[in-house]
């Protein structure tokens, strides 16, 4: 479907000679290494990596965006947000360091956007320490500018970064307060409205960990979500989302696995919601550069394996 | 040192130190040098680390020592500020909270929070080569509550809740072959795609835990099976691969994309 709608980018937008340009430098320079390959030539591997440079730089300097039709497992996570009444309690945890910001700091964004959107209150933590700053980076991104009306302590909360890893979630899962006295701004808890019912983790309603490294998604899964039944999706970096794919959909709600997943996220947020139309989707935008390296990588295995079966079939390869 | 190897230091220099004027002089704010500067200084450690691609070189080992050193100083000071400041001192005097100035919690003293203390003095005492053992006394403590503590939590998630999600219909909201037919589809929640993923992860499983049994020979039908273990566990080898491809060109687009918005800014 991908690669559908990659060559009707390429036909349609003909006029868009710089793309054109590009993916015939980059296809005409595969189709000549292939047939370098079947002339027994080998591929340096500094020739890879810059095709791989080369796919990834054209989409971003010339848009090449697709739309997105949101995966059951990711529709989970947003069927479970929409369903949640009105001045629901939702955890977001950042989980993640700059590091996986690229993937998954734009689900970070998103869910905070459906969840202030559908009237939902927020707490923010953090179990790793850089998670910090990324969360800084949610509130100058989306909330000032797209929700100023939306009052801290009232809306929203930062308990901010807590060290202890999974220690921190077994004693947040019988008092919030034992753990974070005060928010990030030094404010007591029993002075912050938002946690006027909540006590512990169970009086949450939903429970999002945005993440991909360790403590994350599964020390949630294991002190937090089975011990107490509560509901909890996860949005993680690509590389541990096979992982995490078992847990659904009994122990997960949802998943954004990687920047598909959060793609897939960001064009639902978009269809459904018109006040987000000219939101930033930076997700959806990666995702240009990630399916032509994806093809470009399908076809330097092509050549690679052109190049190992022809050396069998001459005896050379040991 | 080479001829060429000073000129290209030189070039590097030049361009960085020309690229962070430029920038000072075109930002806006209130420190448009420093910021400058700042962005600057990313760029040339990302094409610095980026380099080694090519080579090994010099620039690269720069930027991998730098990133090792500041590493390890931020994870010390944060250590402390976080464990020792944020979580120990609130709850242990409120003179040296005020010192600290971090809020002191009231009635959560407890004679106890001394032992932690005493732990982390324990473990430093590996620097020392006569009382290096003592260390070992707290590092058994660290092993001994964090396996008690994993082992119930993992023994419910991760295997008994496990086996529960396994144990699944083969046919899902069966009601006859001519409700089947008359409500067909291929959608990915349709009723054949749920009974299809339900024998997947059913066969899977099997054949899965067949091909780690080594108690039997593989041969005949359970060595069928066997090898069907085998083509499951590529899959999932592939799956993961492909997720990690998709990780790591995630990243590279992060990067890339900082050097043309922030740096050159030849995008918006």
């Amino acid at each position: 479907m991908m690669v559908h709608n990659l060559i009707s980018t390429i036909l349609i937008t003909g006029e868009n000679i710089g793309v054109t340009v590009s993916l015939a430098v980059i296809f005409g320079g595969l189709a000549w290494l292939m047939y370098r390959s079947i002339k027994g030539r080998e591929v340096d591997r500094r020739v890879i990596f810059l095709f791989i440079f080369v796919a990834v730089a054209t989409p971003i300097i010339f848009t090449i965006t697709f739309e997105f039709k949101a995966t059951p497992i990711v529709r989970a996570l947003y069927d479970k947000i929409e369903s949640l009444p009105e001045n629901s309690t939702v955890l977001l945890s950042y989980d993640f360091d700059p590091a996986m910001a690229p993937e998954v700091q734009p689900m970070a964004n998103a869910l905070t956007r459906h969840c202030l959107a559908k009237g939902h209150k927020i707490v923010y933590m953090c179990l790793f320490a850089t998670g910090q700053g990324q969360l800084e980076r949610t509130f100058r991104e989306v909330i000032r500018p797209e929700f100023a009306d939306k009052v801290d302590g009232i809306d929203y909360v930062n308990l901010g970064y807590k060290a202890g890893n999974e220690g921190v979630l077994n004693v947040i899962i019988t008092d919030f307060q034992k753990m974070f006295p005060t928010d990030v701004n030094t404010v007591p808890y029993d002075s912050i409205p938002i946690f006027n019912n909540i006590k512990s983790c169970k009086d949450l309603d939903f429970i999002v960990s945005i993440g991909g490294g360790r403590p994350g998604i599964k020390e949630w899964i294991l002190f937090v979500g089975d011990p107490g039944d509560i509901p909890i999706a996860a949005g993680v970096a690509a590389v541990v989302a096979p992982q995490l794919y078992p847990y659904y959909p009994n122990q997960l709600l949802g998943l954004l696995g990687g920047v598909k997943g959060a793609a897939e996220y960001e064009n639902t947020l978009k269809d459904n919601y018109p006040r987000f139309e000219n939101s930033d989707t930076p997700a959806i935008k990666m995702m240009g550069p990630q399916t032509l390296a994806h093809i470009v990588i399908m076809l330097f295995i092509i050549i690679g394996n052109i190049l190992y079966f022809r050396e069998k079939r001459l005896g050379k390869h040991k | 040192m080479k001829k060429s190897t000073i000129i290209i230091f030189a070039l590097v220099v030049l361009v960085f130190i020309a690229s962070w004027i430029l920038k000072g002089s075109t930002n806006e704010g209130d420190s448009p040098y420093l910021q400058g500067f700042l962005v600057t200084l990313a760029a040339f450690l990302t094409l610095a680390i980026m380099s080694f691609l090519y080579k090994d070189n010099p620039y690269y080992k720069f930027a991998e020592h730098l990133f090792v050193g500041v590493s390890a100083a931020y994870w010390m000071c944060l250590g402390f500020w976080s464990t020792i400041v944020g979580n120990l001192i609130p709850r242990l005097s409120r003179g040296m909270s005020d010192f600290f100035q971090v809020p002191y919690i009231e009635g959560d003293y407890n004679f106890f929070f001394v032992i932690p203390i005493i732990f982390g003095v324990l473990l430093l005492m590996r620097l020392s080569p006569k009382g290096g053992w003592l260390s070992r006394w707290p590092l058994a403590f660290i092993v001994g509550t964090t396996a008690g503590l994993n082992f119930v939590r993992y023994l419910r998630s991760d295997f008994i809740k496990q086996i529960y999600s396994t144990i699944i219909p083969l046919v899902v909201e069966w009601k006859g072959f001519g409700a089947f037919f008359s409500d067909f589809t291929l959608s990915a929640t349709g009723q054949l795609a749920l009974m299809g993923t339900n024998i997947v992860i059913f066969i899977g499983v099997i054949c899965g835990l067949i091909y780690f049994y080594f108690s039997k020979e593989h041969t005949g039908l359970f060595g069928r099976a066997s090898r069907v273990g085998i083509w499951i566990l590529m899959i999932t080898f592939g799956a993961s691969f492909g997720y990690t491809v998709m990780g790591r060109i995630s990243l590279l687009v992060g990067r890339i994309t900082f050097l043309f918005k922030d740096w050159l800014e030849i995008i918006n």
